[in-house]
């Protein structure tokens, strides 16, 4: 039994944060956050000569060959450092799905300009219509003769206002919300019919929704929603574990700032009614840090079936929701006034960690899924 | 990353478990779930636990100790919970045995530790008074020395099972120090002394486990000091450390866990049966996804254990989530069953609702106490709010 990163997933966590101390304080973050695109294409080079851009693509095509856990170990630093760099939709969801895809030409060909930082990607999935049910798809997919069009249009395309290439979910067959009929196509953001309107959401990031006219495409995957959802473990895990990151330091920020915050002439962190708070979101970051390793545990044993996994992965998330809202609120409420401010950090994490426990899914929705899997063939 | 047990670990886990199949018999069960004869039934069963060597997992070996790893003692554990065996009654073997191993001399060794081992003696604890609960320090029972005896006067609390007693250890008052800590002994006391009186505390959960023991002019044998004079709460502390460990009881809520799902199928409202309601489907998954996480809580203390590391503060974490789980299920348990949770009879009727009903009122009403014995929920967060995040 081990519930610790090994030495070369520790060796990569403290290149992230060696790397954040000297580069990346509050500050030259939100330097980096609040230009147009959101972010440095600086810093975004540097991810890539550092070789953070390999770690979740296969060696063969020019990946580190990392598994869900050394993914994890990163995203971890990611979120500790807050950065705004878009390391979610290039390399967590559009890597994730183009991995899971079967399109080797396509693979061969946009994995490595990912990997060497020319290439920004992002994911299609969403409708205005979908909220969060994948398989409620408008967009079509049509194809003359082998040249396929897209018809359609895409909600919240997380760096979809950045991104080079974009992942597209359409459907070729089946009524609004069949899960079949759905396939993945690759679109060029530039390419004809291509409209995407860009705008800024709460974490600083670069969203847009897209529009698509008689957009080319190339296909990647056929059974598009059953692709998705193999790729959503890893996709969950990461995103948990850039949560975990920032839960930690939402924490111990708010633990220092009452040791230095004097009312009624003491520091307020001699007060138990606080001291009991503050035990509490630590309580809350410790029952997700324990289930999240526990998931990495079971996600790499090969014994753990599909079943328990997928139980795993939906309790991980509704925990993460709830506890993560919990810490979020506590560390704003207990910095008081300056809690509301922009000058401080804590309101950034905060709204970045509110950013992921929205995206796929809520707490309801996951808690929801879980119940399914967990009692419903009972 | 790696939550799985080694292949020897296995072997041992299946031996476990034949054990329990073959010893925890129906008949055992049948009567450690009535309730009727605690004493009896916890005896014979110790004395099966004896009989194989088992009894005293924390014990050094050589005095009659099993020298299982911290992980072997939680698959002892799991499969104990797994054959819904009952734990051993804590006070002679996981609670007074650990401090007469440690501050004992070798004459209390020899006189306590054998009988202790194979259930001849029954301990109870000594330590809250009427005005000291949660802060222990505050105790007045006194002991003054006169000759070759301290003479004990005052009252303890909440002494669980004292009716059965044939031993108490108590914390009492040697000395008056500035630091009230200071001036506090650790002695042992023989239940059948002249001026001890038990007068029993009936509970909430209408039965009969907690006593209140009052002490007047008891003469206790100066030989039955454990250590030195005034440092008993060094040797109470260590042991209280211990007590946090065992509280978190992962597999026993993961049993009851299960069992409410059973009853949830058997169950119905008006939509059907209980275990599709969504909204019980949401008030199950809110207590079993913290489990899930509380299980590898538990799992990540044992794996440090386990390298060498000794249960810090995160012990008083296991407790408190650890309790408040226990009390949701019982909650939950509770309004599964609907009505005949309200019930106190049993014995008259062969109607299992009934039987499960009671015994659900039952431990829900009694388990209130587990937020509350072993350090308040409320004081184990001043530990962590002082020890782990330097408040």
């Amino acid at each position: 039994m081990n519930f610790e990163f090994n030495e070369e997933q520790m060796m990569l966590k403290d290149s992230i944060v060696k790397w954040a101390q000297d580069n990346y304080s509050f500050d030259q973050r939100r330097v980096s956050a609040d230009t147009e695109q959101g972010f440095s294409k600086d810093n975004w080079n540097t991810f890539a000569e550092l070789g953070w851009l390999s770690v979740p693509f296969k060696e063969e095509y020019g990946g580190f060959g990392g598994s869900v856990v050394d993914l994890a170990a990163i995203m971890q630093e990611f979120g500790k450092a807050l950065v705004t760099e878009p390391i979610v939709p290039t390399l967590v969801l559009f890597g994730g799905v183009l991995s899971e895809s079967d399109n080797e030409t396509v693979k061969a060909e946009v994995i490595p300009s990912i990997i060497d930082g020319s290439l920004l990607g992002a994911l299609a999935v969403y409708e205005a219509q979908s909220r969060f049910d994948m398989s409620n798809v408008l967009t079509t997919a049509t194809d003359d003769n082998g040249s396929i069009k897209l018809n359609g249009a895409k909600s919240v395309v997380l760096g979809g206002g950045n991104a080079d290439k974009i992942i597209v979910l359409a459907r070729t067959s089946g009524g609004q919300n069949d899960t079949e009929g759905l396939s993945l196509y690759l679109v060029d953001a530039d390419a004809d019919g291509v409209d995407a309107r860009t705008y800024k959401l709460m974490d600083g990031q670069l969203a847009a929704d897209i529009h698509l006219e008689n957009a080319e495409a190339v296909l990647i995957a056929e059974n598009g929603y059953q692709v998705l959802e193999r790729s959503l473990q890893s996709i969950h895990v990461a995103l948990c574990a850039e949560a975990t990151g920032i839960m930690e330091v939402l924490n111990k920020t708010t633990v220092e700032y009452t040791k230095t915050r004097k009312q009624f002439g003491v520091a307020i962190s001699s007060f138990q009614a606080l001291q009991h708070r503050m035990v509490d979101t630590f309580m809350a970051y410790e029952q997700v840090k324990s289930l999240f390793v526990g998931t990495l545990c079971e996600l790499t044993d090969s014994k753990t079936s599909s079943e328990q996994a997928a139980k795993t992965v939906a309790a991980l998330r509704t925990l993460t929701a709830k506890n993560g809202k919990l810490i979020g609120d506590e560390a704003i409420q207990l910095h008081g006034g300056m809690g509301l401010t922009d000058e401080l950090s804590v309101g950034h994490y905060v709204k970045r960690m509110m950013m992921i426990n929205l995206m796929f899914g809520n707490a309801d929705f996951y808690q929801e899924q879980f119940n399914r899997l967990a009692y419903s063939a009972a | 990353m790696d939550n799985s047990f080694s292949a020897a670990d296995l072997e041992f886990q299946q031996e476990v478990r034949a054990f329990f199949q073959k010893e925890f018999t129906p008949e055992l069960k049948a009567r450690a779930e009535a309730g009727a004869d605690v004493k009896g039934v916890a005896v014979e069963w110790q004395k099966k636990l004896y009989e194989q060597g088992w009894i005293a997992p924390g014990w050094p070996v050589e005095l009659g100790g099993t020298g299982w790893s911290p992980v072997q003692k939680f698959i002892f554990e799991s499969e104990r919970c797994d054959a819904g065996a009952p734990d051993v009654v804590p006070f002679g073997l996981k609670m007074v045995a650990p401090v007469i191993i440690h501050f004992g001399n070798d004459e209390q060794k020899k006189r306590f530790l054998p009988r202790i081992l194979k259930s001849e003696d029954w301990w109870c604890q000594g330590y809250s008074e009427p005005g000291s609960g949660s802060d222990l320090a505050a105790l007045q029972t006194k002991a003054e020395k006169d000759g070759d005896h301290y003479v004990v006067n005052g009252a303890k609390i909440w002494t669980t099972y004292a009716q059965y007693a044939d031993w108490i250890f108590c914390l009492v008052r040697t000395g008056n120090f500035e630091k009230r800590q200071q001036g506090i002994s650790f002695l042992l006391i023989d239940m059948k002394s002249e001026g001890i009186k038990v007068n029993p505390i009936h509970s909430i959960d209408n039965h009969h486990s907690l006593n209140e023991v009052v002490f007047e002019n008891v003469r206790v044998p100066v030989e039955n000091l454990i250590g030195a004079e005034n440092q008993g709460w060094t040797y109470a502390k260590a042991l209280l450390a211990h007590e946090r460990t065992s509280i978190a009881e992962v597999a026993n809520s993961k049993r009851n866990l299960a069992e409410i799902k059973e009853l949830a199928e058997t169950q119905s409202n008006h939509r059907g049966r209980l275990i599709d309601d969504p909204y019980f489907q949401s008030r199950l998954s809110d207590i079993e996804i913290e489990l899930m996480a509380l299980e590898y809580m538990d799992l990540r203390v044992l794996a440090s254990m386990s390298a060498g590391d000794t249960p810090g503060p995160e012990a008083s974490l296991l407790k408190i989530k650890g309790t408040e789980i226990q009390q949701a299920l019982q909650e939950l348990r509770m309004e599964t069953i609907g009505a005949y949770s309200a019930s106190l009879k049993v014995d008259e009727f062969q109607n299992k609702l009934h039987q499960a009903g009671s015994s659900s009122r039952r431990e829900y009403m009694y388990g209130r106490a587990a937020t509350i014995y072993g350090g308040s929920n409320e004081v184990q967060r001043n530990v962590i709010a002082k020890a782990v995040l330097g408040l």
